[in-house]
Order: C-alpha cells, then structure tokens, then sequence
C-alpha cells in the first residue's frame, strides 16, 4: 500500500469527500488561497471552486456559527479551528448551539458538520496552543469527538465525520502531522465510537488516543522484551465512547493504565476509571493507573515541557507497577 | 386559519407599486400583528395559571417589526430568531397549535417538549430556531446565507437581534463576514429600549444603531419600528437588494417592549412618562386608525377578523392542553440525529 504523511491523508479525504457530495463545503482561517496553515487543505480551491472553499476572518465564532446556519440551510459544512486552545472563542456555537440544536428542536433540526481542530502538544507551542482539551467537548451530550493516530486512521475517520448527521469534532495531533504509513486508496471509512486494538496483548491494557497511542506503543514493544505483553488499546473516538472495547479489555488483561496528554484531574481518563469501577471493578486484578499531565499549564521551555507530558518511560513504569514486576 | 404565512410574498398580486400596500395587505398584516398580540396575551394568562412552565418574553407592543419584515419574504425565505421570537415565528407561519403546545412543553409541540418558548424551530416554515442565548443566532444566520448564496438558492435570510444582542462580539464577525462575502442576509435590529432591565443609554454609546453598519461598509437604516408599513417598505427594498446579489443590510427598528423583560418582572426601572408616550404609538393601534379612518374600512371588518383570531388562538390552547406530555423514558430521544 502507498504511503502518505498525516496532513496528506487528511488532504486526501478532503478531496475525496467534497468530490463525492457537492453539499460539502469548507472554511476557516487560511484554509482556501493559502492551502491551510499546515497544509491539509492544499489543492482545495482550484479543484472545487471559491464558494465551497472559504477563507475567513479570524473569528472562531462566525466561523463555527458558520456551520451551523450552513448545516440547517442544506450543506455540510467542514469547518476548522486552528487549534485546540481557539476552540475556547467558538465554545458557545459549539456547546449552546451546534451540539444543542437536534435535542432542543425535538430532532427537527440536524446539523451534519465537521470541525476540525489541532492539538499542537509536545511541540514546545507554550501554554496557549498545546493544551488538551477534549475532556470539555466530551462532556457535551450531542457532540461527538474522534482523535486519529495514523494517518489511515485520519482519513477513516474525516470521511465518518463529514457523513455523519451530527457536529463531529476532530482533533489531529501537530506531532504526528508528518508520520508517514500506509494509507488505503479510495474509499475507506473508520466507523465513528470504535476502539481498535493497535497491539494485542494479554497482562496489561493501556487506553490511548492520538499522539499518545505512539508512546502506549513504544512502552509495549520495550516491555515485550521483559516478556510483558500488553495491549493498547486505541480508542480512535472519544466520545461517544466504546465502552465494550475497553471492557473487553480489561476482561483479557485485569490490568488497565489509561494514559493522556491532559491534565489529570478531571480528564477522560477520569470517565473510564469511573466506568471500570462501576462495572468491572471485579476484573480487576490491580489498582487503574492513570498516567497523565499535571495540573499546571502548559509550560514552553523544553525541559519543562518535557517534564509535563507523559513520556513512554512512566507508561511503562505504570504497568510494571501494576504487575508488581 | 391557525398559520399567518399565507400572505408572504404577495407582491406580485397586490395593486400597489413596491413598498406601498393594498389595502388587502393591510388587513393581512392587521390580523398577524393581532394574532402575535392576542397568541402572547393567552400564553401570558397560561402563565399565571400554571399551565406553561419557567416564563416567557412577550413581544407585545413589537408586533409591527415581526409583521412588516415578514410580509416581505416569501415563504421559502428563512428567519433566525431571538427569546423574544413568538411573533416572528407567527408572521413567518408556524403553526399556533404547535407552538402553543411548545410552550406548555407537550409532545406535539414544534420542538417536542425539548425547546419551550426560547427554541422554537420549524425549518418546514424556514423558521431556523429561536435562541436562548443573546446574539447566539447571529452567526448562524450568516452561516444560512453562506449556504442560500453557495448554493444559489435564491433564498435570503432575516436575522432578528435585540439592542443587547448588537454588543455581543458575534455580532461584529458576524457582520463582517456577512459584509465581505455580500451574503443575502437582512439583520433586524429590534430595538425595544431595553435589554433586561438596563436601557440603552446605559449599554450603547451610539443612538442609532445602524449606524454600526457604516464599519462593515453595509448599508444602514433606522425606522418606526411601530409602524407596520415603514418596517414593511425598508425591508422590502433591502430584500430586493440582497436577492439581486447586494449584498446584506442592517435596519434597526425603533420599539417598545410594553410588558416585562419577562412575564412577572415588575418593571420598577420603566417611567410613567415613557410608557404613556409609547402607548400613544401602539403599532395595532396605529394600524387600526389608519385603516378605519376617513375611506377606510367599517370597524365591523376588523371586529370580524378579531373573532377569528380569537378563536383560532383559543383553537391552539385547546389542542395544547389536550396534547400529550413527552414521556420521561424519552429523555435520551433526539440527542444525536436518528437516535
Ligand atoms: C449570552 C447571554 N447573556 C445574557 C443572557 C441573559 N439575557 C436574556 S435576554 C437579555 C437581554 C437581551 O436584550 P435584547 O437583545 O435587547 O433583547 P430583548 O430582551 O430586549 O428583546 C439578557 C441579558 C442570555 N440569555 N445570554
Ligand atoms: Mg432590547
């Protein structure tokens, strides 16, 4: 299979969905004349016209406010905040408006729209472009949320999100923007709320998502030289959660270590913790451990940086300690 | 006769010129500014019975905004609308019956029971959705015009928006964005004096607020928002304007806002004075004078209309109270599409 970098197969479902319905348009800052900050949107304009690919002023509000007029008057819209930490700009059309609209009108409104974001972690971007927010958007019923880990999967689950009929956010991680692996051509869809195990393995499970699902496998590999096996499991969407998956798991394995890039209190690591405890406490053969950031902003210098986010190294220790080993 | 959207878009068989009205049109818009008024009387006594729940904000003494902007849209036109939205859905066409079921939170109301008076939503009568949040549907209005103008539908939408609603930030991207793409949209600036209980010199250094249009380099205009056939004439051009591809307009409509902020407030920060000099301008009033006077019509006609409208009113109450409540094993219902 060829290959192609993150931000190419994010390109590649771009194209391919809005060749596919002319309902689907797209809009953001940079996104049309420039091809996107990072890219993703190279080729756009030229291939489908300045009324589907639209620059906008930097106003994360209109821009979000965007897709959901577009979305009720017929389209669906792709509509991108540059990064995660903007998103903060748009929270009203996101949580008040878009993520509201189908509930409050009794199903009679529905809003097929597709934000796409970027969580710029572990690239040194300082405390206002690297923060990991998703736990927020998660917790707004009527949103859904995917974070990809390859670029296959980033294709997969761009082209769900702008099929689904509902507000999908997708967050792609900056550190991964140019890994490169195979991507399959054509059509290829990722189902949205589906974990995949990235690694099977039968002593420990270690829940990831986007760049952190990398180091969950570097820890594996090191650890499957101590004759440790664990599995990662890559939760692909956050919300709506796959509950089963992780419950399968943990079922195999009786061990569970949930790593983010988030803060620790409070994060979705928090949610699956709960949930394991209210339904599973008995597979249990050790303590959950989560391995995530502290709570503090998100520091710039690189040694503090590299202190803050959670390196493969403590996922590893996690698990050891788990296993008493 | 519980819809008043009949009489949309009926320039072509009117006799006037353009921006002018036959006195049919008058009528029409006579029986959409009574029906909002009495539909909000009832609902407001509903209120005090207990049979709506939390509260509502009444657009009495504003009936002319919502009927003269309305008159000049057609019916496949879309509006967004604010929490002061029962008139501008009625002079759009939602159906009395649902609606009132809205209110009182019954399953057969527009929203099923998930909205109440704040969300009312109808897209089958291009009625986009109501909001609860001040200046929330102002960049979802832009967002619908984006998609009449990317997709040359040929429709245009009207943004209603309080004098408060104008200083929220997404009013300003908003405008913008609408300015530089010329998207057909018209933003009506309701401009009640008031936002909650803080009157508009406390909250806006400017007197007229379209001149704010000038920033965008929009066209602007201030009118007698209680004069149904002002409001009807300077949409109208601006609707003829916005559908030729020129782009989007603010008008400001001057009003009052006679009862509360919401139903119960006792208004203490409202003077004697004022509210009799609005009084003097109540729009229904006005409109009633102007028809019934000198070569006008006999009152009688009018009183005809009323009864109709009494009735149909009374029509939607008793549907509501007969309609079902949503049952709770529905909470999970309609949180995503399809589900
Ligand atoms: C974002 C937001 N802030 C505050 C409120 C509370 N609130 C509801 S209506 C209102 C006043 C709005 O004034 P205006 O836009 O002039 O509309 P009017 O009520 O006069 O029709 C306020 C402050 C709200 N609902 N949303
Ligand atoms: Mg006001």
């Amino acid at each position: 299979m060829r290959e192609l970098k993150y931000w190419q197969a994010v390109n590649e479902a771009l194209f391919e969905e809005m060749a596919r319905d002319d309902r689907v348009c797209l809009a953001g800052e940079d996104v049309a004349e420039p091809g996107g900050p990072f890219g993703a949107s190279r080729g756009l304009l030229d291939k489908f016209g300045p009324w589907r690919v639209k620059d906008t002023p930097i106003s994360e509000a209109a821009i979000a406010g965007l897709a959901v007029g577009a979305a009720l008057a017929g389209m669906r819209p792709v509509v991108e905040i540059m990064f995660l930490d903007f998103m903060c700009l748009a929270m009203d059309q996101v949580v008040n408006q878009a993520a509201k609209a189908c509930y409050m009108s009794g199903g009679r409104l529905q809003l097929p729209i597709t934000i796409r974001t970027l969580c710029g972690a572990g690239r040194n971007n300082g405390p206002q472009h690297s923060q990991s927010l998703e736990a927020w958007l998660c917790h707004v019923p009527g949103l859904k949320v995917v974070w990809p880990s390859t670029p296959a999967d980033a294709k997969g689950l761009l082209k769900s999100a702008v099929r689904d009929e509902n507000p999908v956010v997708v967050i792609d991680s900056l550190s991964l923007w140019t890994s490169k692996s195979p991507v399959p051509e054509g059509e290829f869809t990722i189902p949205i709320g589906k974990a995949e195990v990235k690694r099977p393995g039968s002593d420990a499970t270690v829940v990831a998502v986007g760049s952190m699902v990398p180091r969950a496998l570097a820890a594996a590999q090191r650890l499957a030289a101590e004759g440790i096996q664990v599995e990662v499991l890559d939760l692909r969407t956050l919300s709506p959660l796959d509950r089963e998956a992780i419950l399968a798991s943990v079922a195999k394995t009786h061990r569970l270590v949930i790593a983010h890039d988030a803060v620790k209190p409070f994060g979705f690591g928090a949610e699956i913790a709960a949930m394991i405890a209210e339904e599973a406490l008995e597979e249990l053969d050790a303590r959950v451990k989560r391995v995530a950031a502290p709570y503090a902003p998100v520091p710039f210098s690189p040694p503090l940086e590299g202190a803050y986010y959670p390196q493969a190294s403590q996922i590893e220790a996690a698990v050891k300690m788990l296993l008493g080993a | 006769m519980t819809k008043m959207g009949e009489g949309q878009g009926t320039s072509s068989t009117g006799s006037a010129p353009p921006g002018q009205l036959s006195r049919q049109r008058l009528l029409h818009l006579y029986r959409v500014m009574a029906t909002i008024r009495r539909f909000e009387e009832v609902a407001c006594q509903l209120l005090v019975d207990g049979k709506i729940p939390a509260t509502l904000h009444a657009s009495i003494g504003q009936e002319a905004v919502a009927a003269g902007v309305c008159e000049a849209l057609e019916p496949a036109d879309l509006i967004v609308t604010n929490h002061r939205g029962h008139g501008h859905c009625i002079a759009k066409g939602v159906d009395l019956k649902a609606m009132m079921a809205e209110l009182m939170g019954k399953a057969s109301g527009t929203n099923r029971g998930r909205g109440g008076s704040m969300h009312i939503a109808d897209p089958a009568q291009g009625i986009l959705g109501a909001n609860g949040i001040v200046g929330g549907g102002i960049p979802i209005a832009v967002g619908a015009a984006y998609a009449c103008r990317a997709r040359e539908s040929g429709q245009i939408v009207v943004c209603f928006f309080g004098d408060g609603a104008a200083n929220e930030g997404g009013c300003h991207e908003a405008m913008n964005l609408a300015s530089l793409w010329e998207l057909p949209i018209l933003f009506v600036c309701e401009n009640n004096q008031y936002a909650e209980m803080t009157p508009q010199r406390v909250h806006t250094r400017v007197k007229d607020l379209s001149v704010r249009a000038g920033a965008y380099d929009m066209p602007g205009a201030s009118v007698d928002g209680n004069d149904v056939v002002a409001v009807y004439a300077a949409v109208e051009a601006a609707v003829r304007r916005a559908r030729a591809g020129g782009g989007p307009m603010l008008i400001e409509c001057k009003t009052f806002r006679v009862r509360g902020h919401f139903e119960g407030d006792p208004q203490r920060y409202k003077t004697a004075e004022e509210v009799a000099r609005w009084k003097e301008k109540d729009p229904l009033t006005l409109l009633k004078t102007s028809l019934t006077g000198p070569g006008g019509i006999p009152a009688g006609e009018l009183e005809a209309i009323q009864q109709e409208i009494e009735s149909a009113v009374r029509e939607a109450v008793a549907f509501a109270e007969a309609a079902p409540l949503p049952s709770p094993d529905e909470v999970l219902t309609h949180v995503y599409a399809g589900a």
